[in-house]
């Protein structure tokens, strides 16, 4: 499969990054290039295989923790990275008229 | 008077613990070659005040008898490893200003075991490329230059702060993190041996996520007995990763020494590649040479779906690493960038904040995952991970380890792969299928190239099978006669 500009600019969308028009340029050719590569996993027989999505886990299992809670109390902690924060919240533009 | 970075680590260990000098005399000997090596770029941040006061606590241990396995060795941290009210920055600008509440606890481990930090090292932005110059903070310089002394060449990465700082000799030893060879790889460009333990034997948490089902920590260190001690006070259960083992930790140090004889090497045939160099099929006659004097048996084997661990690694950890990277939005920490309408702060934070590596894999990511591409790319890919398994997992019926070369070539020269995004992800050709495979595998330096440069072996092991990765690796160590870097021409 190949990738065109709209499909770049979609992509770019998604993934919530703004690009110049240069910048699709070069990541067309880029993407292109990886998918294009990528796509010769088509040649494997995959029919009656099913997907791993982790390494770990088949023989020990995930664990889960007890649904209490562990942790918590330090808001300022919390904030402290904030680029713009105010009376212990996080501060975003304006959402809603 | 030599300086007392010259010392490995069991050597420091063992110099402290028999009162030859204090820890104080120790960390101003690393603080001050961690100063005299700014040139190769290997730290981001110094933190020699932390390592002075810490110092005066291990001298107090050790004056007490209360002195702990890592007390008073001076360790470099890749900047991966949040470590509390330390900047913390993944060589990113995205977390240029970012200060963790809170410690990862491989870090914390080590802490707790008398390690000190002395600074935190440079990697490729949040660990994506194989030559360390996609950080924000600039390339990191190998400390090996080949026999004509000229051209600076890359220390490989993610890990390349942590590779170079180690072949430098300042610190100890440090922690990389490998993904698809992050350890390995800067292992076996900067001479330095490099392990990335099996997935779930160190925890996760508080490591800055790149691909979650890949990612693992790892010691680097100047020889192989200092890997396996560094790695004893790493791993630990952890509860608050849940892929974290339950498994009991061995004591690694004591698998060095112990006989290999009946024991079967593996050499995966479809890891022989057409145009490989004689230089690197020589070094990997002479590990299974080497191997076999030491009585094991040399078997040849199969891993058939070898050539397609390359693709399926760059959709997976592309996929994933669009999901972690989600979390960058401006909002709550790192960089941000004004607007007044939310998407467009979104969209210009992340156009700023991240390099032209980091934009390539989220958007490769976000175009495998989104709708109508989702089963043709992610889906196979995992299906085509559960064959790579196992192919290992069936292999290992057979054998007890697997060698083979750590990389296709020696360090390669600053900006000689930059614009080829393709050709530095084969870079990797070796060492990626084992992170899809969740396997532990070591790399050792073993021999140089023509022009100098050294070159790894690579020892892949079972499941939770380290010991056996450092009986075998202290086996190589000792029949190599590796010479390790003298010349110290960034000091001059």
């Amino acid at each position: 499969m190949s990738v065109d500009i709209d499909n770049v600019k979609k992509i770019a969308k998604l993934s919530k990054i703004s690009l110049s028009e240069n910048e699709i340029e070069k990541f067309l050719t880029d993407l292109n290039q990886i998918i294009g590569w990528v796509d010769q996993l088509t040649e494997v027989d995959t029919e009656k295989v099913a997907p791993t999505f982790s390494s770990f886990g088949a023989e020990e299992g995930i664990k889960k923790r007890s649904d209490v809670i562990s942790d918590g109390g330090y808001r300022e902690d919390v904030i402290s990275n904030a680029p713009k924060s105010e009376e212990g919240f996080f501060l975003v533009p304006k959402v809603i008229d | 008077m030599t300086s007392l970075t010259e010392l490995c680590l069991y050597e420091a260990r063992d110099g402290l613990k028999n009162k030859s000098f204090s820890t104080k005399d120790l960390i101003l000997d690393h603080i001050d070659a961690m100063e005299s090596s700014r040139k190769l770029n290997a730290f981001i941040t110094e933190t020699p005040e932390i390592a002075l006061k810490s110092a005066d606590l291990s001298d107090e241990n050790y004056a007490n008898n209360t002195n702990r396995p890592l007390e008073g060795l001076p360790l470099g941290v890749k900047d991966m490893f949040c470590t509390k009210g330390i900047l913390t920055t993944a060589s990113s600008k995205m977390l240029s200003n970012f200060i963790p509440p809170y410690e990862s606890t491989v870090t914390d481990n080590l802490w707790n075991n008398g390690a000190i930090l002395l600074g935190k090292l440079n990697n490729d932005e949040f660990a994506m490329g194989s030559s360390n110059e996609t950080s924000f903070f600039g390339s990191v310089i190998n400390p090996w230059k080949k026999n004509d002394k000229q051209a600076e060449l890359v220390p490989g990465g993610s890990s390349g702060g942590s590779a170079a700082s180690v072949a430098a000799k300042v610190g100890v030893g440090s922690l990389g993190t490998d993904t698809g060879g992050s350890i390995r790889q800067p292992a076996s460009f900067t001479g330095t041996v490099g392990l990335k333990p099996t997935y779930g034997r160190c925890s996760r948490w508080g490591i800055i996520a790149f691909a979650s089902s890949l990612d693992q920590a790892g010691p680097i260190t100047r020889n192989v007995k200092d890997n396996a001690i560094l790695l004893n006070s790493m791993c630990s259960h952890d509860p608050k990763d849940t892929t974290s083992s339950l498994k009991v930790v061995p004591n690694f140090e004591s698998s060095l020494g112990k006989s290999i004889k009946g024991l079967k090497v593996g050499i995966p045939r479809e890891f022989f590649q057409d145009g490989m160099s004689d230089e690197i099929i020589k070094m990997w006659d002479n590990g299974k040479e080497w191997l076999k004097n030491a009585g094991a048996e040399i078997i040849e084997i199969s891993l058939p779906n070898t050539k397609y661990a390359l693709p399926c690694y760059y959709i997976i950890a592309p996929a994933e690493a669009s999901s972690n990277l989600a979390r960058y939005d401006g909002v709550r920490f790192g960089h941000s960038v004004n607007s007044n309408d939310i998407n467009e702060m979104y969209e210009l934070t992340r156009s700023d904040g991240f390099g032209d590596e980091v934009k390539r894999r989220i958007m490769i990511g976000t175009y495998v995952l989104s709708s109508g591409y989702y089963d043709a790319y992610y889906l196979k890919a995992q299906k085509v991970r559960s064959l790579i398994s196992k192919d290992y997992s069936e292999a290992f019926n057979k054998v007890d380890v697997m060698l083979t070369p750590s990389t296709p070539n020696s360090a390669f020269e600053l900006n000689e792969k930059c614009d080829d995004p393709l050709s530095m992800y084969l870079n990797d050709v070796f060492t990626v299928p084992i992170n899809i495979a969740g396997l532990p595998a070591i790399s050792i330096p073993s021999s140089k190239d023509k022009s100098g440069l050294p070159l790894g072996l690579q020892l892949i092991g079972k499941p939770f099978d380290e010991e056996t990765l450092y009986s075998f690796a202290n086996i190589i160590e000792e029949s190599s006669n590796f010479v390790s870097l003298d010349d110290k021409w960034w000091i001059k």
